[in-house]
């Protein structure tokens, strides 16, 4: 009697990571456990922070293209294209409608690209391995032709501020259009295997609700938001490139679960092969980069604006004023895990004054605290896997 | 309700707060003092026809030595409703470098002030865990500043974690360890 008065309950601490095969990538979770159950759990981040955002602060804009690939390293071309868009609106450029498709048929296939990652670690977190060989098995296909495109397979630097780098090839685009006839099969073959698998669904089905409110208020992006149920794509309320010019659909989820947001992202799979054999058909021909477009060897002083004539022809030089206007742009992309959004400052150089990046994989490992709290910890990893992160694009 | 008339109601109801509006290829950017950052961001969020529901983002900018005050806390809010954006940048002076938390109001706001303090050393009022978050916890210095060097000596100032790898590998280099 008096031994079990001395006996204190107390919760084990558990470091999961920074090295562990499901924490993709150096994510380290402190959990505080009670038995099998997580009270408390405390992400650690910060293992993969290389400065960026100081760095480009340092840089020109066309040499920013080199580091802000390295965020989602496994969809490259997005964050560029994000980046370019930004710079383009900062520094008033137009980009040609050649230049507009082939960006968005880049786009969806890095959406691919990163989806199949998504969908290959996170069935094998789960316990599903042949997803894993089936769908690494067809990205190699898609890497493959970026590498036709550009000579790179996943650090594309393929944009460039005001249209993109080489014009797409007649073989690159058979390719595609090949690899586009095939996919729908092969999403069929991934499905056939996990989605009435029992286990599957006894490991995703009801576990990890976020309700919609909850979403929003935590500022949750993409399909781990449209999973709740929230029709919010960037694509579609605030069209950037060709998207207001092809058709697609925004897959909702219904229940806020783990198996919804699979379902969503298995549906944009769908959508996105559809976008691209929209814009290998509707290739309008044209230059693919605009005449004002920076060269890569802009200069980091004060950029040359344009003068305005004066009545006799002669431009009118203005005298440089002592405190320099700043322009300010916030642009968001929809990358495959969410809003990316660049925040540029403009001091009137070739460099940004600030550059700010907004990430997905940042704000959603924020709301992982939320989420693991009274759950299993064998759900903490199909957790970790629903909201879809990588930790470049978390810790810039 | 767009952008422009956000800003016009937001001046009508803080008159004295608003300081500057400013637009720029369509986004408009509203400066607001401080001191009732979080009343007027509660504002934006709850009154119905604005509907604010989504941070898009925070973060902070430092105009050394360009402007006065130094400091900027800029928020990003975006309403689902009217499809409206809109950038609510509040000054922050060197003297009183503190500013009121929002994760009240959007519990989103919480690492990304973390961030802002780390990078900046901007306090946020009322945070419910006011931690360095990318850097470590014994880091010196903020390094978004921009009177922070981008690359440096730091010789004996240097970070306390990265000697003890340099000494780490001496050690083993005596020991004939292959580094």
């Amino acid at each position: 009697m008096m031994l079990e008065k001395e006996l204190k309950t107390k919760y084990l601490s558990v470091s999961m990571g920074p090295q562990h095969p499901a924490t993709h990538g150096v994510l380290r979770l402190m959990l505080d456990l009670d038995g099998e159950t997580v009270v408390k759990c405390t992400p650690h981040i910060g293992y993969l922070h290389r400065g960026m955002e100081k760095m480009g602060e340092n840089m020109t804009y066309p040499m920013a293209m080199a580091l802000v690939n390295r965020l989602d390293y496994v969809a490259g071309v997005s964050n560029e294209i994000g980046f370019c868009l930004a710079a383009e609106k900062l520094l008033n450029i137009e980009v040609p409608e050649r230049a507009q498709y082939i960006r968005t048929m880049t786009a969806e296939m890095a959406r691919i690209c990163s989806h199949i990652i998504w969908l290959a670690t996170h069935a094998i977190d789960i316990g599903a391995m042949t997803v894993f060989l089936y769908s690494m098995r067809d990205r190699e296909a898609l890497l493959d032709l970026f590498d036709m495109l550009c000579g790179a397979r996943l650090l594309h630097i393929y944009p460039r501020i005001g249209g993109v780098r080489c014009d797409v090839s007649k073989e690159f685009l058979e390719g595609l259009w090949n690899f586009t006839e095939r996919f729908p099969k092969l999403i069929e073959e991934y499905e056939t295997l996990i989605d009435q698998n029992r286990i599957w669904l006894q490991r995703t089905k009801g576990i990890g609700v976020i309700s919609p409110e909850q979403a929003i208020n935590m500022g949750l992006t993409g399909p781990t938001l449209r999973g709740s149920g929230i029709s919010y794509d960037i694509r579609k309320v605030a069209p950037y490139d060709a998207y207001d010019k092809v058709e697609f659909d925004v897959p909702l989820g219904k229940n806020c679960d783990t198996y919804d947001r699979y379902r969503c992202r298995m549906e944009e799979f769908r959508q996105s092969n559809r976008i691209i054999r929209q814009c290998i058909e509707k290739l309008p021909e044209g230059p693919i980069l605009a005449a004002d477009a920076p060269g890569l060897d802009m200069s980091p002083g004060p950029l040359k604006k344009p003068a305005p004539a004066s009545a006799e022809g002669v431009p009118v030089v203005s005298s440089p004023s002592a405190t320099p206007a700043f322009d300010e742009i916030y642009v968001a992309t929809e990358v495959p895990k969410g809003e990316l959004g660049y925040y540029l400052v403009g001091d009137g150089t070739g460099k940004p004054y600030r550059m700010r990046i907004r990430t997905p994989s940042f704000v959603h490992i924020a709301a992982l605290q939320k989420l693991c709290e009274g759950v299993l910890v064998a759900d903490v990893i199909a957790l970790i896997g629903t909201i879809d992160i990588v930790l470049g694009e978390c810790d810039r | 309700m767009g952008p422009n008339e956000v800003a016009a109601a937001l001046k009508k109801a803080f008159p004295s707060d608003v300081m500057e509006i400013k637009e720029f290829q369509a986004q408009v950017g509203i400066t607001i003092k401080k001191d009732r950052v979080k009343e007027i961001l509660r504002y934006l969020h709850d009154s119905p026809g604005m509907e604010f529901q989504y941070l898009s983002d925070l973060c902070g900018v430092d105009y050394l030595g360009k402007r006065e005050p130094r400091f900027e806390v800029v928020y990003h809010l975006y309403s689902m409703k009217n499809k409206t954006a809109i950038r609510i940048k509040a000054l922050v002076p060197e003297s009183e470098l503190a500013i009121d938390s929002v994760v009240d109001v959007w519990s989103g706001a919480n690492w990304r002030e973390r961030e802002c303090f780390d990078m900046f050393g901007i306090t946020f009022n009322n945070h419910p865990d006011l931690r360095r978050l990318l850097m470590p916890d014994d880091w010196d210095g903020f390094p978004l500043c921009k009177d922070y060097p981008l690359q440096s000596d730091l010789k004996e100032r240097e970070w306390k974690g990265y000697k003890e790898t340099i000494e780490t590998a001496e050690r083993n280099k005596v020991h004939g360890v292959r580094s």
